[in-house]
């Protein structure tokens, strides 16, 4: 599936523009678009969050020119292997059967916990009904849990409104997608204990595009060493590990 | 911070000026502010496209359709198979399941003969592993090439997706119709001493119309209702901005936060159908008024004797 | 893991029978065509209930809306004007909607969420309007001779419109309403695309297909298979409605000049 619309052009200062003519490629950054504090639309429509503001600085320190494009989340690696855009930076955790297909540059978050939420705090996760989107790892992961029942859903919006109409009894997605709406919802609560799945979150890159990835991978480094990445962590999403 | 903010939070001003504190106003201001959204224009731009999308279709799979029934009517064979099994094949299979993996293939395959034919000297295997890799000259669009191209790109293999498959059916109806013309017409003409080829021009084109025009119309109508998959092809169409704009946001992540409100936005887009078909509905009656005049139907004669 | 155990284990997977988790890794073509065949009965299911049960409401629609009473003819034009008017996609996110806030007030509506009654009832009310629409453009053709032969046999009302009248309609509707039938069909592969959710991951034909496309990361060989049994189930529909129309046309001599035509073709 193509990819269109709203697409942004990051802007990458002059150096960067300089070395992109002699590359003669801008790389297009594949991304949801629909999983905050992650990645979403603003109300310009345009890509924003953690990964927005993470991947403009990458490209920056890459020296590349990028551009932003966004792709339903079922079709987002086949698009990426026919080479619809160049890099995947949606929140994806690094997984051993995503790895059989394509790449991932060295994790930027450390692994997130997955969290369940519900409408009330004694909700027991092991015996009930967990929305959850499809084709997640917290989908697959709710399927081998042995006395809950998994609902599945398209988008990760679906699996919180399950939740409030009382279609499911619970949901189990990323916590740090969950913090702000149980922040801002009163009736909305994080429930059981928390699982790690995964492990961590990477850039999806082709298998053949070595070098880009080291390019990600260099100014990932870089970003660890200077600090910078845990800053935009604590920014975006309060309550996950920083490096 | 160590960098920048996202250049673009400085630019793309609100239309209206109250519009810089939301949280501040209330009532129509308020949706008025809601209403021009960045976002919100976006959603306005999809119902450009969609309408685009169905002015190109419509003759494109017009095309497609008399194509196909052209060649499942020839007489050479290995045609006629051809024709019969587009036909068959294509009408027989889910248009969503078509639509899901069709548009991938269809970008492979341009990429792969553009491949063949630019970089002939290209010493790697185009499938390696999982990825489908072709010389950057042969990539559909280039690499370096502006969004808009790419996404005029992605609309055109849009378009051409819902020819194929739209073409099958109207191949359907107008076969159907080539076989509806009275036989004593051809015959008449053949004794005028016209060959085969003029027949097919002359006599038998002009006049299929009358009776393809019903299947036609059907058809334009289910084309319409088509459209909401066409976010399944990548275009980011009315449902795909009526799900995202609908879908309930917190504060933190816009400054006009609501609940789910995708019943309003659905209830618009139902709106939005109910009369583009309305409207359709009468051009199409209008069409066939005109196309009866003179033919040798029941409403054709009908409109003789009330003439 | 031999091909007739995966069948043991999936086939009737999407009902719920069988091996709880699916497979995992090391797709292999027979699970991928188990398992997508097993969705196929979800597929079925949809298509020949809302048919069946849509088939009365059709009738009683069209004859609705070929009343010469307002209070039957607006309601009729109303309802078919409405479901033929917009996508089936968005009228799904409506079903699904209703049947929630009903569930949260009355639990009668309970199952009604879940796609094997609501889906249905969505369905069967999109395929009462295009077959309603059909079969009132049949009526509309019904030769004056016909009813005026069963006015002078003295038939009337009930017995002239079951006798005459509905088979006459059925003959004429026949064909227009083969196609609806495989539309329909089609559709149904919508349900777990639009709103209603899979429990379980029991679902249709294409939520398995998805499910394939999703792990392995390749679309070209789970949807090719999805598309093979629905041409298999499409060829299915056409020739029992092929029966049907036999039937229906038993009386005529209609067969038999088609067949010569197509000689002269053939030859030339």
């Amino acid at each position: 599936m193509r990819n269109i619309l709203l697409a942004t052009t990051a802007l990458t200062l002059s150096a960067g523009l300089a070395f992109a003519e002699s590359h003669g490629k801008t790389i297009r950054m594949g991304t949801e678009g629909a999983y905050p504090p992650y990645n979403y639309l603003d109300d310009k429509g345009e890509v924003a969050g953690f990964e927005r503001e993470l991947g403009d600085e990458l490209c920056l320190r890459a020296e590349l020119t990028c551009e932003w494009v966004t792709n339903d989340w079922d079709s987002i690696i086949p698009n990426l292997v026919s080479g619809n855009y160049d890099t995947i930076i949606a929140g994806m955790s690094i997984t051993d059967e995503r790895d059989q297909v394509i790449d991932f540059s060295t994790p930027y978050t450390l692994p997130d916990p997955s969290a369940f939420i519900a409408l009330s705090s004694d909700v027991d996760v092991n015996t009930s009904v967990i929305a959850a989107q499809t084709g997640t790892i917290q989908a697959s992961h709710v399927a081998s849990m042995d006395g809950a029942t998994l609902v599945e859903f398209a988008t990760p919006e679906e699996t919180i409104a399950a939740v409030k109409n009382g279609e499911a009894d619970a949901a189990l997605a990323d916590k740090g997608f969950f913090e702000p709406i149980v922040e801002a919802e009163s009736d909305i609560f994080f429930v059981g204990e928390d699982v790690l799945l995964g492990g961590g979150i990477g850039l999806g890159l082709r298998e053949s595009d070595g070098e880009l990835r080291e390019k990600f991978n260099a100014a990932i480094e870089s970003m660890k060493d200077d600090g910078s990445l845990n800053t935009l962590i604590e920014k975006h999403l309060p309550g996950s590990a920083t490096f | 911070m160590a960098f920048k903010l996202n250049p673009q939070l400085s630019t793309g001003a609100a239309i209206f000026s109250y519009c810089t504190d939301p949280s501040q106003i209330e009532g129509l201001a308020w949706l008025s502010c809601y209403l021009s959204t960045g976002k919100h224009m976006a959603l306005y731009w999809s119902v450009l496209t969609v309408l685009a999308l169905l002015a190109v279709t419509g003759p494109a799979a017009l095309a497609f359709g008399f194509g196909g029934a052209s060649a499942a009517r020839s007489r050479v064979a290995p045609l006629r198979w051809f024709g019969k099994t587009y036909i068959a094949l294509v009408r027989g299979v889910p248009d969503i399941a078509f639509f899901l993996f069709f548009v991938i293939a269809l970008d492979q395959g341009i990429e792969y003969l553009r491949h063949k034919a630019l970089c002939p000297d290209w010493d790697q295997p185009i499938r390696q592993g999982n990825d489908f890799i072709v010389c950057q000259a042969a990539k559909m669009p280039l690499g370096n090439s502006p969004q808009w191209v790419h996404e005029t790109y992605g609309f055109a293999l849009a378009v051409l997706t819902f020819a194929i498959v739209f073409g099958a059916f109207a191949a359907n109806v107008l076969y159907g119709a080539m076989r509806a013309v009275p036989r004593e017409q051809l015959e008449t003409a053949e004794a005028y001493g016209m060959n085969h080829r003029q027949i097919f021009r002359r006599v038998l084109v002009p006049q299929m119309w009358v009776y393809a025009l019903p299947g036609l119309g059907n058809l334009w109508m289910v084309l319409i209702k088509a459209t909401p998959l066409l976010f399944l092809l990548g275009v980011e169409d009315i449902v795909y901005w009526a799900r995202e704009l609908g879908g309930s946001k917190t504060p933190r992540f816009t400054d006009y936060p609501h609940p789910d409100w995708r019943i309003w936005y659905f209830l618009a887009l139902l709106v939005f159908y109910l009369i583009f078909t309305r409207i359709s509905e009468l051009v199409i009656a209008r069409l066939m008024r005109r196309l009866t005049l003179g033919q040798a139907t029941t409403a054709g004669e009908a409109q003789r004797k009330a003439a | 893991m031999s091909c007739i155990q995966t069948i043991q284990d999936y086939a009737l997977r999407s009902i719920g029978i069988g091996e709880r988790l699916l497979p995992r890794e090391d797709f292999t073509l027979c699970e991928q065509f188990t398992l997508i065949g097993s969705g196929m009965i979800w597929n079925i299911y949809f298509g020949t209930v809302a048919l069946l049960l849509g088939f009365f409401f059709a009738t009683a629609l069209a004859l609705g809306k070929a009343s010469a009473r307002a209070f039957l003819r607006k309601p009729s034009e109303w309802f078919i004007f409405i479901f033929r008017g917009s996508p089936l996609f968005i009228q799904f996110f409506f079903g699904y909607f209703l049947f929630l806030s009903l569930k949260s007030n009355y639990a009668f509506f309970d199952p009604f969420t879940a796609a094997w009654l609501g889906a249905v009832i969505v369905l069967f009310c999109n395929t009462s309007a295009y077959s309603a629409e059909i079969f009132y453009g049949a009526l509309q053709s019904i030769p004056k001779g016909d009813v005026e032969a069963a006015d002078a046999y003295g038939l009337s009302g009930w017995s002239r419109f079951r006798r005459v009248i509905w088979p006459t309609m059925l003959r004429l509707a026949w064909p227009s309403y083969t196609n609806e039938a495989i539309f329909l069909f089609h559709a149904t592969t919508l349900v777990f695309v639009s709103s209603f959710p899979a429990w379980q991951q029991r679902g249709d034909a294409l939520y398995y297909a998805k499910y394939f496309a999703d792990k392995t990361f390749n679309p070209f060989i789970p949807y090719p298979i999805l598309a093979g049994f629905f041409i298999i189930l499409t060829l299915i529909v056409i020739s029992l409605f092929g029966l049907a129309n036999r039937r229906l046309n038993r009386h005529l001599p209609a067969e038999r000049p088609q067949k010569i035509r197509l000689l002269p073709n053939l030859l030339r």
